[in-house]
């Protein structure tokens, strides 16, 4: 049996928050760039200058993008044939976590309590996402969100009668609310199906897909596309300061769900969506 | 829509000629406060302790930094998000805070507030925080260093870019802006906003 040592995976951690924080991923600065071609208000373009700009020298000079380097969550697929040896791997991830934030200089955003609310100083606890699949490698996703658009999304229970249009329009007004507040252009997550929390998984692991791969169903596909030109109506624009461009993607991920139910998730990321991927 | 250079501390005069949707470039002393930073200063005051800086004119940043690496001045500095200091944006107007700058919406009272006080709520581009750090020539912590990246820090800034949102006769440069280019046949139209001077 193949084995890795929890170590290996700390340091691995400890890599992609940093790269994460300091460069966007190719996917992402494509979507941006394209957007900002099509941008049509004057202002929406002026902050789209600034957004393209700040990204080159986030990448250039090693530094984060945004001051709010996130929350870390760590997306482990693991080899069903994989034996992790040498320790608790959550010990290991949030070694890694508190290792890659603090020599990375990226900021500690993380709380040891929601009411208490001090600083756990190293950025810890890590949001961690299992995932066993076939085979005997580990593929590690990292995505550092800010809680600018983490906070504007949401969550429905709603009547299975309500349909695909009571959907659609839950999701529009999501959006439509986050406006300036969830930093716009926007990546919009959509999860329908499975259950209350199955539903906000959906949405967020719809986040990690390459930015504007369409759903491989081609009717959900239509929806996305569907979903992205009403988004573009609303006129919100780069930085809520109108303009022709609010979203750069829409994904959504569907499961089946029970007969009495249609849970539908709304999760937004901003234009800074800053994940990195590691196969060990 | 003006592009308007300013000076800190600002003027009740200076204040009011600034319209929403101008360019504001400010130089000089701002300090930073957050939603923890905030809640603390309105209980000092409540027990009747000064503020750490002096609020008249001043303009608050609402941002908390990536720690400096060696050589810098300040990581990454952009704004946050606003709404958060909506319950003690008020008490800081009425303190002689000029100026606030942040992202995204505000609560009508304190739209209200920028009217009655006199003061104007400007907006940077949030996510931008390595292009706007190169704005920001000196940062030093003043007060309540605990609260690490959301302690106050007194920032000397140059022609730091910021854009007007609110205005003190009531303007609302979001509502104008997605106004201008939202579709006739949007689901959602902007949010209209309560009638100003």
């Amino acid at each position: 049996m193949r084995e890795i040592h929890v170590d290996q995976i700390a340091e691995t951690v400890a890599r992609l928050v940093q790269e994460a924080n300091y460069t966007l991923s190719p996917d992402v600065k494509e979507a941006l760039n394209k957007l900002q071609s099509l941008e049509e208000a004057p202002v929406g373009q002026a902050v789209m200058l600034q957004i393209v700009e700040n990204y080159t020298i986030a990448e250039t000079e090693h530094v984060p993008m945004c001051q709010d380097t996130g929350v870390a969550m760590v997306f482990l697929e693991i080899g069903q044939d994989l034996h992790l040896v040498g320790g608790s791997l959550t010990e290991a991830i949030n070694a890694g976590v508190a290792k890659g934030y603090t020599e990375g200089y990226l900021r500690m955003s993380m709380l040891n309590d929601p009411i208490k609310r001090v600083n756990t100083r190293n950025n810890t606890p890590a949001l961690i996402y299992t995932e066993i699949v076939p085979g005997d490698q580990l593929k590690i996703t990292v995505d550092c969100k800010g809680g600018g658009s983490e906070n504007m999304s949401r969550l429905a229970m709603l009547p299975p009668s309500a349909g695909w249009e009571g959907a659609k329009r839950f999701i529009i007004e999501t959006v439509a609310n986050a406006g300036p507040n969830a930093c716009p252009p926007m990546l919009v997550g959509v999860g329908i199906g499975g259950n209350f929390d199955k539903s906000a998984l959906l949405a967020k692991k719809s986040l990690l897909r390459h930015t504007g791969q369409p759903n491989p169903d081609p009717e959900w596909a239509a929806r996305e596309k569907e979903l992205f030109d009403e988004i573009n109506k609303l006129g919100v624009g780069p930085m809520g300061l109108g303009g022709t461009q609010t979203c750069f993607g829409v994904h959504i991920e569907v499961m089946g769900c029970h007969i009495t139910a249609l849970p539908v998730a709304v999760n937004i990321e901003c234009h800074s969506h800053r994940h990195k991927e590691a196969t060990l | 829509m003006a592009k308007v250079y300013i000076t800190t501390p600002i003027t009740e005069e200076q204040v009011r000629q600034i319209k929403a949707g101008d360019e504001v470039y400010i130089t000089g002393e701002i300090y930073t406060a957050r939603d923890a930073a905030h809640k603390r200063m309105i209980d000092d005051m409540a027990a009747g302790k000064s503020l750490p800086f002096n609020p008249q004119g001043a303009v608050i940043y609402y941002v908390g930094p990536t720690p400096p690496k060696p050589g810098q001045v300040i990581g990454s500095a952009g704004p946050t998000t606003s709404y958060r200091m909506d319950k003690y944006t008020n008490d800081m107007l009425k303190q002689g805070v000029k100026a606030v700058i942040g992202k995204g919406y505000r609560s009508d009272e304190v739209k209200a507030g920028f009217v009655q006080h006199g003061g104007i709520y400007l907006v940077s581009t949030g996510g931008a925080g390595a292009l706007l750090a190169r704005t920001i020539e000196e940062a030093e912590v003043v007060a309540y260093e605990d609260l690490g990246a959301e302690a106050i820090r007194r920032l000397k800034v140059k022609e730091f870019p910021a854009i007007c949102i609110h205005d003190t006769h009531g303007g609302d440069q979001y509502f104008n802006g997605q106004s201008k280019w939202v579709k006739p046949d949007a689901m959602f139209q902007p949010k209209k906003p309560e009638a100003g001077e």
